[in-house]
């Protein structure tokens, strides 16, 4: 794979194939956890762990295993149970050895077992491209990074608008959704006009 | 408990999930599917028909090992019920309704970790008999069922300029009902569309939720 390729995936699922604005995956969170600027950044980098280490995983069970014993189909029940297997062991290792790391993630762990992102991904790498094992790692960490960037423009716009005079039925999660929808648009820039 | 107590109760429960706490419009639960797939109206029926089946089928069986469940592993059993189930209706799915299913792919597959099946199987099925969680089973999947139609009506009507009815069993027979003929607004169909319709969506049943609030408020 050259370093091109390697640049064209990691641009395309940033910018381009958003995992929020256009993929629609892990809404729950981008809604839930974006009212401030810091539990976004702290929710963001959570996913780009798990998502490194799930994709990492799941690569390597449905590739060595599940593939060889012709039993893909299984692979919805062993993704999410290993998923919600690694979540809960990384809470456990980061709260033994990183104290100091915990301390800021910790409540958003067990929130990324039921993040759509990470399954979804775990879905796209595999079964749907049947990606290597390096496309695989700069896809995850793409898509976790442009989770990142979306969150935080998100929460950082959240922040302003809570004290602007907004339409009384559009306070709260309404205004939200418009906002997102603007970023959406921005967003759909990147992929040109057809 | 009698006759008359239990149907009483199974009202409620119908009640709650359409209105008091649609899973979509007050819970905010299952977005994803609601933003992603709602470009066509009959998107949003297959979601909501493979939706109710898993939802039905972790509910009823959920309820039944209630008693068997332990308490300290109850999440993963859950996970793994519900994962099953949906593993179930993708692959009839896709061998039945190949052109429905190519449509919502991964949508189905992510049925797994909709929160709204985990938050009834916890909530709900592991509390009540097997009855009460039928009912609310598909309570719940008649207000998530009605929260993608509306979505998807406004989106395709408004994308498209008509509504596109198709025989999911045989994708060669289909019938497009044209409903405006003057303009047409393809940003619906696009991405930005999904978040701006459903936030209209929101102010709308926020406004009527204030005005029949207010009303209750002046008598």
């Amino acid at each position: 794979m050259t370093f091109a390729e390697i640049i064209s995936l990691a641009i395309g699922a940033i910018l381009v194939n958003n995992v929020l604005l256009s993929q629609f995956l892990g809404i729950c969170s981008f809604v839930g956890v974006s009212k401030k600027r810091s539990s976004a950044l702290g929710m963001g980098v959570a996913v780009l762990f798990v998502l490194i280490l799930s994709s990492l995983v799941t690569w390597l069970l449905y590739n060595l295993v599940l593939k060889p014993l012709n039993v893909t189909f299984l692979s919805t029940i062993v993704f999410i149970l290993v998923i919600a297997t690694l979540v809960q062991f990384v809470e456990m290792v980061i709260k033994k050895y990183l104290p100091g790391l915990y301390k800021v993630l910790g409540i958003y762990l067990p929130l990324i077992t039921t993040n759509c992102a990470i399954l979804g991904v775990a879905n796209f790498v595999n079964v749907g491209q049947n990606y290597d094992l390096v496309q695989t790692l700069v896809y995850a960490i793409s898509i976790g990074l442009g989770y990142i960037l979306v969150m935080f423009i998100f929460s950082g716009i959240r922040e302003k608008i809570e004290t602007a005079p907004i339409p009384k039925p559009f306070k709260g999660v309404a205004i939200a959704f418009i906002i997102a929808g603007f970023m959406a648009m921005a967003f759909a820039g990147f992929s040109g006009i057809a | 408990m009698n006759e008359k107590e239990n149907k009483v109760s199974l009202k409620a429960v119908f009640k709650d999930g359409v209105l008091l706490s649609n899973p979509l419009f007050v819970s905010l639960l299952g977005l994803c599917p609601a933003l992603a797939i709602t470009t066509k109206f009959m998107n949003a029926i297959g979601m909501t028909i493979a939706f109710f089946l898993v939802l039905l089928a972790s509910n009823v069986v959920i309820s039944l090992l209630r008693n068997l469940i332990p308490g300290e592993i109850r999440i993963p059993v859950y996970i793994i019920i519900v994962a099953t189930f949906v593993t179930c209706v993708a692959l009839l799915m896709e061998a039945f309704t190949p052109e429905l299913y190519s449509n919502l792919s991964t949508f189905i597959n992510l049925i797994v970790v909709n929160c709204i099946i985990l938050g009834r199987a916890e909530a709900f099925a592991s509390k009540n008999t097997v009855v009460a969680s039928t009912i609310d089973a598909m309570g719940q999947s008649l207000g998530y069922g009605l929260g993608l139609l509306v979505i998807a009506l406004i989106r395709e009507v408004l994308g498209t300029q008509s509504l596109t009815f198709s025989n999911p069993f045989n994708a060669a027979q289909s019938y497009t009902i044209p409903l405006l003929t003057n303009f047409k607004i393809e940003f619906f169909n696009s991405s930005a569309g999904a978040f701006v319709t459903l936030a209209i969506v929101l102010a709308v049943i926020a406004a009527i939720t204030n005005a029949t609030s207010k009303k209750k408020g002046a008598k």
